[in-house]
């Protein structure tokens, strides 16, 4: 369980947003152009990685928008938030090294 | 190779009795990895165990090594509800689930160890018309294939668990018994595979984490590990959580995401519940251990985690529910509290497969729950390491069916409940 950093309303506990998945997937032009592989990578292969990791929340029960986290997910450290129209933050090596 | 492991049995236990216990041999070896094996297997968890036993039994392939980062069972295996169940949707699914219940049914006496399959009895509850509904199409679709399934109505439920709170808030309309399904010990099926496995000649490494995969011309030729470089004619992934880790090594990605999934027992009280009581609508199952720990499961908490541990919102969500429908459970303290890191598909059934690379084979995608299948997904992931082709029972959960669509979707049957 965490505190996560909503960009509007600042930080607050982590059961009232909910995680959305993988950030940062932009959906084909033309899915018409795809073949089954392109389009099954599309909908459902995810990087999963164990370390840092861009996803989507969504503050559910407080100001529902939607905005990027940047946690590490071998301990869960929130390393950013930032929101859909920003860039994503570059992070120091003495962030990513951070511990939990 | 070390003196043959003597056989259990009531007189070995009569014997070893006799001299305080100090002469029982361990249960395996520990040797160093050599430099090349026909096969590798990744992860000594039971579906690895599993699958070099029936390499080395059934397949006639005994270079076998098992490498495992930490200890045997330490993944999902050793942190698992145990939960033992075929009560699944579609055919592709009653094939594999069934295929290993009857393996289970056999297993401690073909093992020589004593797993502790206890065929109790599962109740799956339905607390809506829709949940009715939902049972009432699974169970048919179970009892066309050929599985044991019946409906219950609610005063049945009530014989089965005096103490159920049938009228709460999760009002019970009636449940889908599988009497065949129960429970096991978890750390017994990876020691009993991992003492027979040994036995007929693998060794099993532990303390040896894969770093990454030795590829030449797209074809497997080993692994590098913290213990060095293992050479390998073919390679079975059987990472559990790690999966997509190890994808990653071998340059392609999964159709999976990895969640923490938690646990919780109490402490011991005498036997008071004597089947397996679940229910997908309420992300809350329990059942009680011979130790007389009530073991209660939780849903997977929503997030991509790695930590093994997840968040105490998701353990009231679970508790609660369980406190409604068994009020005298309520006074009762909760011992341990655990997580493990379950590897998730979006239809909610594994992946027993071929990969993009030759001669490396992934088994993985069990999710929240792969326990039960253990006997059988080793099974078959060892015919289909030998033969070079999927056996015919794995053939459907190819990772190609996300591609293809052909998706085996089991989300109510499989996505909370285990
Ligand atoms: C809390 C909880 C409750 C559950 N309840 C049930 C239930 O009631 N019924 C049911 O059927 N299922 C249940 N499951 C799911 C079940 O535990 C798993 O599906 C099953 O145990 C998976 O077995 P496995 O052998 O594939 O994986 P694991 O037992 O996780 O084994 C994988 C092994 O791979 C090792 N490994 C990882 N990376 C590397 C590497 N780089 N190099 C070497 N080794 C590596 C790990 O250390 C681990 O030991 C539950 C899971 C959890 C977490
Ligand atoms: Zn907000």
């Amino acid at each position: 369980m965490f505190l996560i950093k909503c960009p509007w309303c600042g930080y607050r506990d982590q059961t009232e947003f909910s995680a959305q998945g993988e950030a940062h997937i932009v959906r084909p032009e033309d899915p018409y152009q795809l073949d089954e592989e392109q389009w099954g990578d599309y909908l459902f292969f995810r990087k999963n990685p164990k370390g840092i990791h861009h996803e989507r929340w969504v503050h559910s029960h407080g100001c529902r928008r939607w905005f990027n986290v940047i946690r590490d997910t071998a301990t869960d450290h929130i390393h950013a938030t930032y929101r859909p129209d920003e860039p994503i933050p570059e992070l120091s090596s003495e962030e990513t090294s951070k511990p939990a | 190779m070390a003196a043959k492991p003597k056989r259990y049995s009531i007189f070995s236990l009569a014997r070893n009795a006799l001299s305080y216990h100090q002469g029982w041999q361990r249960a395996w070896r520990d040797p160093d990895p050599k430099s090349d094996y026909e096969v590798v297997i990744v992860g000594g968890g039971g579906h690895g165990l599993a699958t070099a036993y029936y390499l080395a039994r059934e397949c006639g392939i005994r270079d076998v090594a098992v490498v495992e980062k930490g200890w045997l069972g330490g993944g999902n295996t050793g942190r698992n509800t145990t939960i033992v169940r075929s009560n699944y949707l579609w055919n592709e699914s009653a094939g594999l689930y069934e295929h290993a219940m009857k393996l289970w049914e056999g297993m401690s006496s073909d093992l020589n160890y004593n797993v502790m399959f206890s065929q109790r009895g599962l109740l799956h509850l339905a607390h809506s018309v829709h949940d009715m509904q939902e049972i009432g199409r699974r169970g048919n679709a179970i009892y066309l294939n050929g599985i044991d399934s019946e409906f219950v109505t609610p005063e049945q439920v009530r014989e089965m668990v005096p103490f159920i709170n049938l009228d709460c808030r999760y009002p019970i309309h009636g449940a889908l018994l599988q009497r065949r399904g129960g429970t096991a010990r978890h750390d017994a099926v990876a020691w009993g595979y991992a003492r027979a496995a040994d036995n007929l000649g693998v060794d099993i490494i532990q303390n040896c984490e894969v770093t990454g995969f030795q590829i030449e011309d797209n074809t497997i030729r080993g692994v590098e590990t913290t213990r060095g470089r293992i050479g390998a004619g073919k390679v079975g992934c059987v990472v559990a959580g790690h999966c997509s880790v190890l994808a990653e090594m071998a340059g392609f990605r999964l159709p999976v995401e990895s969640f923490p999934l938690q646990a919780l027992v109490s402490e011991p009280v005498k036997p008071i519940i004597d089947c397996v009581v679940m229910s997908g609508a309420i992300h809350a199952y329990i059942s009680q251990s011979d130790k007389g720990e009530l073991v209660i499961g939780a849903g997977s908490d929503a997030y991509v985690s790695y930590s093994q541990h997840g968040g105490f919102d998701t353990i009231e969500h679970t508790v609660g529910p369980i406190v409604e429908l068994y009020p005298i459970f309520s006074r009762l303290k909760m011992l341990r509290q655990w997580g493990g890191v379950v590897d998730v598909t979006v239809d909610r059934s594994p992946l027993i497969s071929k990969t993009p690379v030759n001669n490396l084979f992934f088994n993985c995608g069990w999710g929240t729950g792969g326990f039960k299948a253990t006997p059988g997904s080793g099974h078959v992931f060892a015919h289909s390491i030998k033969n070079g082709n999927m056996h015919p029972i794995a053939e459907p959960f190819s990772i190609n069916r996300f591609n293809a669509g052909a998706l085996i979707d089991e989300g109510a049957a499989a996505a909370v409940a285990h």
